[in-house]
């Protein structure tokens, strides 16, 4: 058992309270779950509305299905998502060692591994509370207004979404744990969202990136079976592994002071 | 265990800069060992080195006969430490601190409770413990800094600068209970503030650019550096007697320096016997009229600028 880690977790996720870090990454997912079936099926009416009132305009509008509102979810949990978790973890370790927290908490018996996987699991805690709200609210509201979907399928959506978030937080987490800047932190995980939609794009190799899972994501929740779908997951844990392993090999060779 | 911290050849390079050059000391177990030195002379350094938040170039360290670069958690159970300028986490508040310090050392429950309302006392916090840390004084953060040192009572406290930040009466009673824990435990603090390692430590090691410059206890390095300093205030009016006592003390060979600082004639006594036999003989022969005649002792400051300005002037020589 890792020192320290028990304290370390509840201290973390208290400060993710006080901080209020759980109330705003609930409200934002929360507004994208609400507006993911919502917007599906009122923003085509909202759009004929307007055509109609401007000359000569026509506007052909499709009857929203379930599908709309699948691709909508898809779109804004792990679309807009990526920036909550790209930014999280963004000074969860480089803050606390531009202000010396880090170097006070770790002269107590507390291990630089326990330190890092308390953080990692605090902040995978708060992303996953983030899906849960998300998803909680789109399925209620799809099913209102559209027609339910098998809570399994849409579970499952949603633990390939989750997925695909956690693999960009660790990159923002690796940069924080280089890095003694938070601003940093976010622009190696930037790099690193960049990097993976580039790869996303490409035949053959994109359905094993996060964009991948969310490919996948969507042909879950419809009820059919992803190829590759064990393989892909399986990549996007190794990234998140390494990501992960490679934040405790530098962290665990730095030399901590506080900035004066 | 006869030395609670021991270093030899212990060395720190950042770069070209040598932050500490081939310590080697000892602190006695139970004493309360004062480190000295000037800004930059790797005071700071040493505590990061000997608490394991740096690692050292060249050398090694001990601390309660363990290895400070690989002993790990088996000595940070047993050691405390308060930095320089403590900084915590400043949306807790002063008894969340010293509960959650309190954990980490293993404390639960009822014993955690009462290890914090009694450290919380003994460092005058009793009132502000409610308080969010964010809200606190620099005094107050030293205090608390103080305090979740001695939460887990150490064997070892290491305290860099600990009454830096605070008022006169703040100094007063944290140094009373620096001094407190004399036999309990062994307390090796820095500080520029030669008055408090004078009142509180027994044992005393100076450090000047990196390197050790003495280290001894304190009235050991009084003896070795016991130069009587005699003070001679004249009765005004007696210019040219005055400067002949200066003239005739400045040619005697037991007299070192011989200063004169608003009518007080201050003599460094070389050799302190024939001193105390010839200097009022001295006076007499000039026929000069004393107001006041004192020989004290040389104080830590005394022995600190003597020390520090030759290692410099070594330097310069060099």
């Amino acid at each position: 058992m890792m020192d320290g880690f028990t304290v370390m977790l509840r201290k973390e996720l208290l400060e993710a309270w006080r901080s209020q870090r759980f109330l705003v990454v609930g409200v934002v997912f929360l507004i994208l779950g609400v507006i993911s079936p919502v917007g599906a099926k009122y923003l085509p009416e909202l759009l004929k509305a307007l055509g109609t009132s401007q000359q000569g305009v026509q506007v052909i509008v499709t009857t929203p299905t379930v599908n709309d509102a699948i691709a909508q979810f898809l779109k804004n949990v792990a679309g807009t998502g990526v920036f909550v978790a790209l930014l999280l973890p963004m000074g969860a370790v480089a803050r606390e060692k531009e202000q010396g927290t880090a170097s006070f908490v770790l002269t107590k018996p507390v291990s630089r591994q326990s330190f890092l996987a308390a953080k990692a699991l605090a902040l995978g805690v708060v992303l996953t509370v983030g899906v849960a709200l998300a998803t909680i609210a789109a399925y209620f509201y799809t099913a209102l207004l559209f027609n339910p979907i098998p809570v399994g399928d849409f579970l499952g959506c949603a633990a390939l979404i989750l997925l695909s978030l956690l693999v960009f937080a660790s990159f923002t987490f690796l940069g924080s744990a280089l890095t003694q800047a938070p601003l940093a932190a976010v622009g190696i995980g930037a790099a690193a969202w960049v990097v993976l939609s580039l790869l996303g794009i490409l035949p053959n190799v994109g359905e094993y990136t996060p964009a991948g899972l969310v490919t996948a994501a969507g042909e879950v929740a419809l009820g059919k079976t992803p190829d590759h779908l064990a393989l892909t997951v399986l990549v996007n844990l190794g990234l998140i592994a390494v990501a992960l392993g490679a934040s405790w090999l530098s962290f665990s060779r730095q030399e901590l002071y506080a900035r004066a | 265990m006869e030395n609670a911290v021991s270093c030899a050849g212990l060395t720190k390079r950042y770069g070209s800069v040598v932050a500490l050059d081939q310590l080697t000391l000892d602190a006695p177990t139970g004493s309360i060992f004062g480190l000295l030195g000037p800004n930059g002379a790797g005071k700071s350094t040493l505590i990061r080195l000997l608490t394991g938040q740096a690692a050292p170039t060249a050398g090694h360290a001990q601390v309660l006969g363990l290895d400070v670069t690989s002993a790990g958690m088996a000595l940070s159970k047993r050691i405390s430490v308060l930095d320089q300028a403590p900084r915590y986490y400043g949306w807790m508040r002063g008894r969340e601190l010293l509960a959650f310090v309190g954990e980490l050392f293993g404390l639960r429950g009822t014993a955690l409770r009462s290890r914090v309302d009694e450290v919380l006392a003994l460092t005058g916090l009793s009132d502000a413990a409610s308080r969010r840390i964010s809200g606190y004084s620099g005094g107050m953060r030293q205090r608390l800094g103080l305090a979740q040192a001695l939460i887990n009572r150490p064997e070892v406290l290491f305290l860099d600068e600990p009454a830096s930040a605070l008022d006169p009466a703040g100094r007063h009673e944290i140094l009373d209970i620096i001094a407190g824990m004399r036999g309990a435990a062994t307390v090796f603090m820095s500080s520029h503030i030669l008055g408090d390692v004078e009142r509180v430590c027994d044992t005393v090691a100076i450090l000047d650019n990196g390197r050790l410059i003495v280290a001894a206890p304190l009235a050991q390095l009084q003896e070795r550096y016991a130069q009587p300093v005699y003070e001679l205030e004249l009765q005004p009016g007696q210019d040219t007697q005055g400067e002949q006592l200066v003239a005739a003390l400045r040619s005697s060979p037991w007299a070192g320096d011989v200063a004169v600082d608003h009518g007080v004639v201050h003599v460094t006594a070389r050799d302190a016997d024939a001193a105390s036999r010839e200097i009022l003989s001295l006076v007499l022969a000039q026929g000069v009229a004393l107001q006041r005649f004192e020989r004290s002792r040389p104080t830590l400051e005394d022995i600190f600028l003597r020390l520090t300005d030759s290692a410099a002037e070594g330097r310069q020589a060099s």
